[in-house]
């Protein structure tokens, strides 16, 4: 398993949560139009990913990042 | 052609609905006479103000009122520039020398609006390369003061100290830091614990800015606000603050003990390029500081308010923003929007105005009727209103 499929493992794990319509989460789903979280959840989601890989996303980069493909990559650069 | 207001379509479908049950529209109320601060004529009726943030009742201080008249004899009633123009008038600088005195700051700077003070004060010290980390729960116009400022904006939970210092751990070392806050937050009326938060963020080498509109000459010893009162004002690099609380009048302003706080006079876009207030306002602002700095019976009787209204809608089985009474606000938290809306206008009919708050405004997609007390309710009149919000609770099905 990759450095990034590993990442990826971990961040669909955190999604599920906060999955509430139980949808199957691919690379491609979006967090607003498909996950359709609010500002709340989004608030616990980030705190989740910053506490699982130690790392800080501020909101200018969160709203860079509409899919799960986008976050993985971001993580992945913020990890270094 | 695209018509660009359709993006609102959503809420304006909302607002129809629920105008077409019938309801008084929560946000057109028009006061078509102010008798004092807590009693006004609404839709020809006596009605008891109980959302109007007029925490101290300064509006009709007969002092407060011949200054503002003088003013308006002496100077006219406006000055039709900038202050670093043709806008800085002799009243200004004694706006900010009482606002000096009252914080004993060395520094204090007015402008024509709260909002304005967060725009301004904000988006000039914290710049693209800086990091701002602030509630999630902050006012639109700190938000909008990060926006303008561009720099890297870091949210944590709602007076959560443990998430803000983990966040501050995160930052880089070398980087421009502000930690923003608020004494009291308006939508709950919630006290933030300033006394772990502000030494933690000193201690990781930010500058700290907290927001006190909700907390000036109530809460402290001197009225200072919540950093004040729990001991950390020395700490605090920048008080914002408004005059359209307690002061009793419009404006806003930032007091602080920074050697270098001058220069922001000069660099301030909100500040620079906008009419400064009306000298009437201004002396007004002035007479009404000068007056809160020795308004220790006031805050006494406020208190006194707060904790019988607090109390009594508690014991009507209200659910309430807070366990205990921290500020002059008491957050009635409802069921929904539509329930909200009917009990505001049901509260109304029976003679008593409260704030409607309702999302996207409120923390976790609340409906809120948020209760602002004034020192000049009287205990007679905090009773009036507990029986107003039984009946209206009864009537619509909030309590039971």
């Amino acid at each position: 398993m990759t450095d990034r499929d590993e990442t990826a493992r971990k961040i669909i794990a955190l999604i599920e949560p906060y999955n509430k319509k139980g949808i199957a989460v691919t690379e491609s789903t979006r967090f607003a139009q498909d996950l359709e979280w609010d500002s709340l959840t989004v608030l616990d989601f980030v705190a989740g990913i910053e506490d699982e890989f130690d790392i800080l996303i501020t909101m200018n980069q969160q709203a860079e990042i509409e899919t799960v493909g986008q976050l993985i990559d971001a993580v992945g650069e913020l990890k270094g | 052609m695209t018509d660009l207001l359709s993006k609102f379509d959503p809420l304006i479908a909302q607002r129809e609905g629920l105008l077409a049950t019938g309801l008084t529209d929560p946000f057109n109320l028009v006061m078509e006479r102010v008798k004092s601060p807590t009693v006004a004529i609404c839709n020809g009726k006596r009605t008891i103000l109980l959302g109007t943030y007029n925490y101290m009742g300064m509006t009709f201080d007969p002092e407060v009122i011949a200054a503002g008249k003088q003013a308006l004899e002496d100077y006219g009633s406006g000055t039709t520039g900038s202050r670093v123009l043709n806008g800085t008038y002799q009243g200004h600088r004694e706006c900010e020398d009482a606002l000096r005195d009252f914080y004993a700051m060395d520094h204090a700077m007015v402008f024509s609006t709260g909002y304005q003070a967060n725009l301004g004060i904000i988006s000039t010290i914290a710049g693209k390369e800086d990091y701002i980390v602030l509630d999630v729960d902050s006012h639109a116009s700190i938000y909008d003061g990060c926006a303008l400022g561009n720099a890297q904006i870091v949210p944590f939970r709602h007076n959560d100290i443990e998430a803000l210092e983990k966040r501050l751990k995160r930052l880089p070392p070398e980087a421009g830091k502000l930690v923003i806050l608020e004494g009291v937050y308006s939508m709950l009326g919630d006290v933030a614990p300033l006394d772990k938060m502000v030494p933690l963020a000193k201690a990781h080498g930010a500058m700290v800015l907290v927001d006190e509109a909700h907390s000036m000459g109530f809460i402290g010893e001197h009225g200072r606000g919540v950093a004040e009162a729990q001991g950390v004002l020395d700490e605090v690099d920048f008080v914002i603050g408004t005059f359209s609380k307690s002061v009793g009048t419009v404006g806003g302003f930032c007091v602080s003990n920074h050697p270098k706080f001058e220069i922001l006079r000069l660099v301030t876009r909100p500040y620079v390029f906008t009419a400064s207030l009306p000298p009437s306002v201004v002396a007004t602002a002035a007479t009404s500081i000068r007056k809160l700095m020795h308004g220790a019976d006031k805050r006494q009787h406020l208190w006194d308010n707060s904790r019988t209204l607090h109390a009594g809608l508690k014991r009507l089985g209200f659910t309430l923003g807070t366990e205990e009474p921290q500020s002059a606000i008491i957050a009635v938290i409802m069921p929904g929007l539509e329930q909200g809306a009917a009990m505001w206008e049901a509260l109304l009919n029976e003679g008593l105005y409260v704030n409607l708050a309702r999302p996207p405004a409120t923390p976790a997609n609340m409906t809120l009727l948020r209760c602002s007390l004034c020192a000049e309710h009287s205990a007679e009149q905090v009773e009036e209103i507990l029986g107003m919000f039984e009946r209206a609770g009864r009537a619509t099905g909030c309590i039971s």
